[in-house]
């Protein structure tokens, strides 16, 4: 047979996934390097120093911005919580409920956050607010935060749930664990990487998110990116660039948590596949 | 009946009756916090405007008037058709265009390079692309920000290396727009593409060159269709957000580069301040988002059967 060439081979491809991966990182990376330059203009390279990270913990207006992280990290946990539980919950009801009248017009409205652009939600969130006379601040940005993070953490779970069979609840019910006790001690530990990575997703979500919160945040209340955005408004300082690298590297972090516990929930799925086979 | 992933029953009569007490939550938090403020906001849209902010309870078009027509200074001229708002949307349809285009020519083969790795490979590449995803957008915006600004590394090096004499002029311009919602969205490109190109079944390639089908013509006229739903969905999740983006318009491109978002921002949050006409521009831009994406059920429905 004649075999002229590979298919899965075309010239320049591994040329331009470099370049994907150059463009990609390059500008992180020039910002992570810069936030060490001991130089206080941030165009001339002044040696080595982790002066702009002591400026960050210790300096100026490093107040502002512990107060802004730590707004953030309330916000983000509790509305990735709250997301969270929501979504598990609706996650059951669709994909355990079989077809039902309302079923699509349901996930339309599960997955609206994510449809409507984010610009729109914030607009929309934001007169809403000021009509019902709801005073803007820590909890509007938590409430904005748990609508936005809710499909967010749909998704992984829902995926997760698709592939586990309804045999095991009712084996659980026939040996007369109530719903509860189903979910808590059935359902639920098979589902947990689904749950953990519906909530990091959501976590990291909320902790980005600017638009939304710059809307409906009142005055005086900073979360980290509106704290950065405002800081950048008057120009990039050295400690913005210190700050920006502890935010990626803590993404990092993130990321590398929800891989680990990503590949456990495959290495069980692929352990229980075997063992199904055993048993047939 | 439903059948999950792996072919087995998923639903079950534990948890099915009780469905409806499961999907309430996610229903009146979504509905009372979003659907709701979209309608009301359609509403504000047509009340007349406060200055300083807020509306009057007075029904009127004028918000889409101001968006159309121009009627002078004290609004008794005849109309002309006003190109300064509709120029904005135009610019952002060019610019979500453009950017779509570019992560479509880098996206695609990036993908098809990470798909034919073996699986370890695929997975580090997979890591590598996913971690500028997970870093927060305006971080990454900043960053671009920082490189392409007139003193900054990216001319510092083009200008070290000879290949310009003077500092390219990029920040505040259309260019600069470009490229920050290309470096923002590329991934979202990228993933999508590498799903469709997971599943994509490499021995019709080897029998399209069995055949004596030129290589690039297996690329265009077999691979590419077969993984085309693939492809529309990564178009779809750069050109959306980058027509309502806000970030890159506004730290990469100053004042003279507006687009939608910058244009409704400045509707609330800036200086412009009239709420009714934030309203109808965020109005209009759901209805163009909505006709993409109905438009791409449709061809996904019709796809399938």
């Amino acid at each position: 047979m004649r075999k002229a060439f590979n298919v899965k081979h075309y010239n320049g491809f591994f040329f331009i996934a470099c370049l994907c991966l150059f463009i990609l990182y390059s500008p992180l990376l020039i910002v992570m390097i810069y936030s060490f330059n001991d130089s206080l203009s941030i165009t001339k390279w002044g040696g080595v120093s982790l002066r702009w990270y002591y400026e960050v913990f210790y300096g100026l207006e490093s107040e502002k911005f512990k107060l802004a992280a730590w707004n953030s990290l309330i916000i983000a946990l509790m509305a990735a919580t709250i997301a969270t539980i929501v979504a598990t919950a609706a996650s059951i009801g669709m994909i355990r409920g079989g077809q039902f009248r309302g079923k699509s017009a349901s996930f339309a409205l599960i997955s609206l956050p994510i449809m409507v652009p984010e610009i729109v939600t914030a607009v929309a969130t934001l007169i809403f607010f000021s009509a019902i006379s709801f005073k803007l601040g820590i909890l509007s940005i938590l409430v904005a935060h748990i609508v936005f993070c809710i499909p967010f953490a749909y998704l992984p779970i829902s995926a997760r749930l698709q592939g586990i069979e309804a045999s095991y609840e009712e084996a659980a019910q026939d040996l007369y664990a109530n719903r509860w006790k189903t979910f808590k001690h059935v359902l639920m530990p098979i589902m947990g990487p689904g749950i953990i990575s519906g909530f990091l997703l959501g976590f990291i979500i909320s902790l980005d998110d600017f638009i939304i919160t710059n809307f409906v945040k009142g005055a005086g209340v900073e979360t980290l990116p509106t704290a950065i955005f405002g800081a950048v408004k008057q120009g990039i300082k050295p400690n913005i660039m210190a700050l920006s690298t502890l935010l990626l590297l803590f993404s990092i972090f993130l990321v590398t948590i929800s891989y680990v516990i990503g590949k456990k929930g495959e290495d069980l799925k692929t352990k229980n596949n075997k063992g199904d086979k055993y048993e047939v | 009946m439903a059948t999950g992933v792996g072919g087995g029953r998923t639903i079950s009569s534990t948890f099915s009756p009780v469905k409806i007490w499961l999907l309430l939550p996610s229903w009146l938090i979504i509905g009372f916090f979003l659907a709701l403020p979209v309608l009301l906001m359609l509403v504000y849209s047509f009340l007349t405007k406060e200055f300083r902010g807020g509306v009057i309870w007075e029904p009127t078009l004028a918000a889409y008037d101001q968006f159309l027509f121009d009627r002078g200074l004290f609004g008794d001229d005849p109309p002309k058709i006003e190109w300064k708002y509709i120029s904005i949307f135009i610019r952002s349809i060019l610019q979500a265009t453009g950017a779509t285009i570019l992560c479509l020519l880098i996206g695609f083969p990036t993908a098809f390079f990470i798909a034919t790795r073996v699986d370890n490979n695929k997975i580090i590449w997979l890591l590598l692309l996913t971690v500028p995803y997970w870093v927060n957008l305006l971080i990454r915006t900043v960053s671009m920000k920082f490189l392409i600004r007139d003193s900054g590394p990216l001319n510092e090096i083009l200008i070290t290396l000879g290949l310009i004499d003077a500092p390219l002029k990029l920040i505040n311009t259309n260019l600069a727009v470009q490229l920050g919602l290309f470096y923002s969205y590329l991934p979202f490109m990228v993933l999508p593409i590498y799903a469709a190109l997971e599943r994509y079944n490499f021995t019709f390639s080897e029998a399209a060159s069995d055949l004596y089908a030129p290589k690039w013509t297996i690329l265009f006229k077999i691979l590419i269709p077969i993984v085309k739903p693939g492809i529309i969905a990564g178009c779809i999740l750069v050109f959306v957000p980058s027509l309502g983006a806000f970030l890159a318009p506004d730290l990469l491109g100053g004042a003279k580069t507006f687009m939608i978002g910058s244009l409704i921002e400045d509707q609330f949050k800036g200086n412009a301040g009239n709420w009714p006409f934030g309203a109808a521009a965020s109005m209009i831009l759901l209805s163009m988002v909505m006709i993409v994406l109905i438009y791409y059920a449709r061809a996904q429905s019709k796809e399938q059967t």
